[in-house]
């Protein structure tokens, strides 16, 4: 019994300072990158190579004065960031640095994360709701067509990965992978990762805080250490989900010769810079077009990467895995091909009387 | 049941990061579609034109670069020549192939800021607005070379010029021109074929033919309606008959025309840019002007294709040597004019594409 209590505590404490560290490395990281990608050095005065930036940040969100607009729903407003922050903790409860390295290794591990994380989109509605501004409430507005609907592809993308594994436990999920699964699953990779970016409000599907339209959209109104929770949760996300597409379709801390943790740290990391040139690079959706692309592009095509993958198992078992990958590759982008030759995405002019 | 429901007004502006400026404007939504919109003009409003009738001709003409300040040059070609037709005043051959110049690097300095702004309104962060910087730095070094300033250069006068152009000028401007059009394919392969701006931009926010007329919309905005309108051809001034150009028409006149046109005219400016170096001839860059000019009484209308479309100045002389009446077209005010046309019926996001692709200057639409 108190093996298992010092464990957790251990861990626990291993793991929000590792969070926090990892936040902060990926703010100088995401900053440092976006200044290279326009052309410009970015934050490069605070310490070597700006590696101080965040913490100046941190301390000046720390001591900043903590403004509640006068008609804010007062209860509401306090509780809205930690609601939004706390899941995404406990998210990475069940995500294995290496193998068995994980504060509780669940059977139903993937289920917990998803489960948990939609209760993020709790704390951002409430945030939005509460502060009684309109460009908070639009952002609210955007957050729940967008995070509910964007649900759906990213559970059943993550599906075609359990039914190869046969188990939900992120560690099986690891140890399964001989081959990691983004090759036998590269359109549940696409669906996932696609998905996974809207869910977590980066661009092109930033628009809950879309700065050219609606300011800051949820966390207008917010100011100090509020919204510094705001700001980590966001990376804590990114890290999560990257974290989450590592265990899933890149092999998760499996790796040749070095520690499992550098691999998986490594992984971690290549899946975040993607997301950073992204967003580097594409302009934004429209609130239609993002809600057309969830339901009319990736449903489908997450539906279909599920049957495909339940034929693969029942009819053809013992395939040979280098066919296997050449066809599943073939089919993703025939599959992407096609529908995005069906979809006009989002609608035109609204007749107004 | 049916639920009650209410219309949801927001105001936008004065401070918004895309605002442009100080613009305000009130929209009715429903859900995320807009249904009216009022715009709401004059928080920078300086009295710029009243300001001017209490100074000398001469000391107004830094009143013009503060109008459209990211197009200070065309502002004051377009007073001085005014003026300059009320005088009687005449331009050496060489200081008109570099107003021309000097015209038509700041036609691609504004179209490069708008088209940065615009496609930042779009939402694709700063790197495409830092591109396009990192060009109209150069084109803004070049202009500080020959008039000391970076923003509002104040380098015309009546008759010429100031100064003559440095040394350094015409090499740096040559390499310019070597390298800008590979620049714009740059651009256009990232943004013009880029999906997302596609499906954003076209189709969106169409200025019918008939509307665009009757607001007197003016420049890229007039011409992506399908309007074959340019003052350097169809009005010509300096010596612009003297140069072979395109004027670029595209016919939708939505948001993603609006964009092309600008690009197109990049091309058309290092055109002309091209020739006009070519001949510059050597000699003069001051005509005869006096010191402190009183032009004879009665008044004048002036106009250029400026950047933003048609600039033109208006002068009332008294035969003092103040004018008496000093009025501004301004083409970014005008173009704004049928905005509400443009947008009611789209959603906000919208609204900030089709306003980010006129390209306003709040400088010049309050004055």
């Amino acid at each position: 019994m108190s093996d298992f209590w010092i464990h957790l505590l251990v861990y626990l404490v291993i793991l929000f300072g590792f969070v926090i560290v990892s936040v902060l490395i990926f703010i100088w990281l995401e900053r440092r990158l976006i200044g290279r990608f326009q052309l410009r050095p970015g934050p490069n005065r605070a310490g070597p190579f700006g590696l101080l930036q965040p913490i100046a940040d941190a301390i000046k969100v720390l001591i900043k004065e903590d403004i509640i607009p006068s008609e804010a729903d007062k209860g509401v407003f306090w509780l809205a960031p930690l609601v939004a922050f706390v899941p995404v903790m406990l998210m990475f409860a069940a995500i294995p640095f290496a193998d068995g390295v994980m504060l509780v290794d669940l059977n139903i591990g993937i289920l917990y994360i998803l489960a948990v994380s939609s209760v993020t989109v709790i704390g951002i509605f409430m945030a939005g709701w509460s502060s009684n501004s309109k460009y908070s409430l639009l952002g609210a507005m955007r957050t729940i067509a967008q995070e509910v609907s964007y649900e759906i592809p990213l559970v059943l993308s993550i599906l075609g990965v359990v039914m190869l594994t046969g188990s939900l436990s992120m560690n099986e999920i690891v140890k399964a992978q001989d081959v990691p699964f983004i090759l036998l699953q590269p359109l549940g990779f696409f669906v996932y990762l696609s998905a996974a970016m809207a869910e977590v409000n980066r661009t092109p599907f930033d628009l809950l805080e879309a700065e050219s339209e609606i300011i800051a959209g949820f966390h207008t109104e917010y100011s100090g250490m509020k919204f510094g929770l705001f700001y980590l949760m966001e990376y804590a996300e990114v890290l999560a989900v990257s974290a989450i597409a590592t265990t899933l379709f890149l092999g998760g801390w499996q790796g040749p010769l070095l520690h499992p943790v550098f691999w998986f740290i490594a992984k971690v990391l290549l899946v975040f810079m993607f997301i950073i040139w992204v967003r580097a690079t594409l302009p934004r959706l429209r609130i239609d077009q993002v809600m057309a692309f969830g339901w009319k592009f990736l449903l489908p095509l997450s539906l279909a990467n599920l049957v495909i993958t339940a034929f693969e198992i029942l009819i053809a078992p013992d395939i040979n895995t280098a066919v296997l990958i050449g066809i599943n590759i073939a089919v993703m982008f025939g599959l992407i091909l096609l529908f995005s030759r069906f979809y006009k995405l989002g609608g035109g002019r609204v007749s107004i009387k | 049941m049916a639920i009650k429901t209410e219309n949801f007004i927001l105001n936008i502006g004065p401070q918004h990061p895309s605002t442009h400026g100080v613009f305000r404007l009130r929209i009715v939504l429903d859900g995320e579609v807009i249904t009216d919109l009022e715009p709401v003009f004059g928080y920078l409003h300086r009295g710029i034109e009243k300001l001017a009738e209490g100074r000398t001709y001469l000391q107004d003409i830094p009143f013009t670069d503060r109008l459209d300040y990211l197009g200070s040059m065309t502002n004051n070609h377009a007073y001085v020549m005014a003026v300059e037709k009320l005088a009687g005043i005449t331009v050496p051959e060489r200081a008109e192939y570099i107003r021309v110049i000097l015209d038509e690097l700041q036609r691609i300095a504004s179209h490069l800021a708008g088209l940065g702004f615009f496609l930042n309104d779009l939402g694709a962060l700063q790197t495409p607005l830092l591109y396009m910087f990192r060009e109209r730095e150069k084109i803004v070094e070049l202009f500080d070379m020959c008039s000391g300033q970076r923003l509002n250069y104040n380098y015309y006068r009546f008759g010429g010029f100031v100064q003559d152009l440095p040394e350094e000028f015409l090499p740096a401007l040559k390499i310019l021109l070597d390298t800008l059009p590979g620049f714009i394919d740059e651009y256009e392969q990232l943004i013009s074929t880029n999906e997302i701006v596609l499906i954003r931009t076209k189709g969106v926010g169409v200025l019918k033919r008939d509307l665009a007329i009757n607001s007197s919309a003016a420049g890229p905005v007039l011409r992506a309606s399908g309007i074959n309108w340019d003052i350097r051809r169809n009005d010509p001034y300096s010596i612009y008959n003297r140069f072979e150009f395109d004027i670029p028409i595209a016919k939708n006149g939505d948001t993603y025309d609006r964009y092309m046109i600008r690009i197109l005219e990049m091309r058309q400016s290092v055109r002309i840019l091209r020739q006009a170096v070519k001949d510059l001839p050597e000699g003069e860059i001051m005509g005869k002007a006096p010191k402190l000019l009183k032009p004879p009484a009665g008044e004048v209308y002036s106009r250029i294709e400026g950047p933003k479309g048609e600039l033109g100045f208006y002068l009332v002389s008294d035969g003092t040597d103040k004018p008496y009446r000093w009025r501004v077209r301004p083409p970014c005010l005008l173009n704004l004019s049928a905005l509400k046309d443009m947008v009611v019926g789209w959603k906000v996001a919208d609204l900030m594409a089709i306003f980010g692709s006129i390209d306003i200057v709040m400088g010049e639409v309050d004055r």
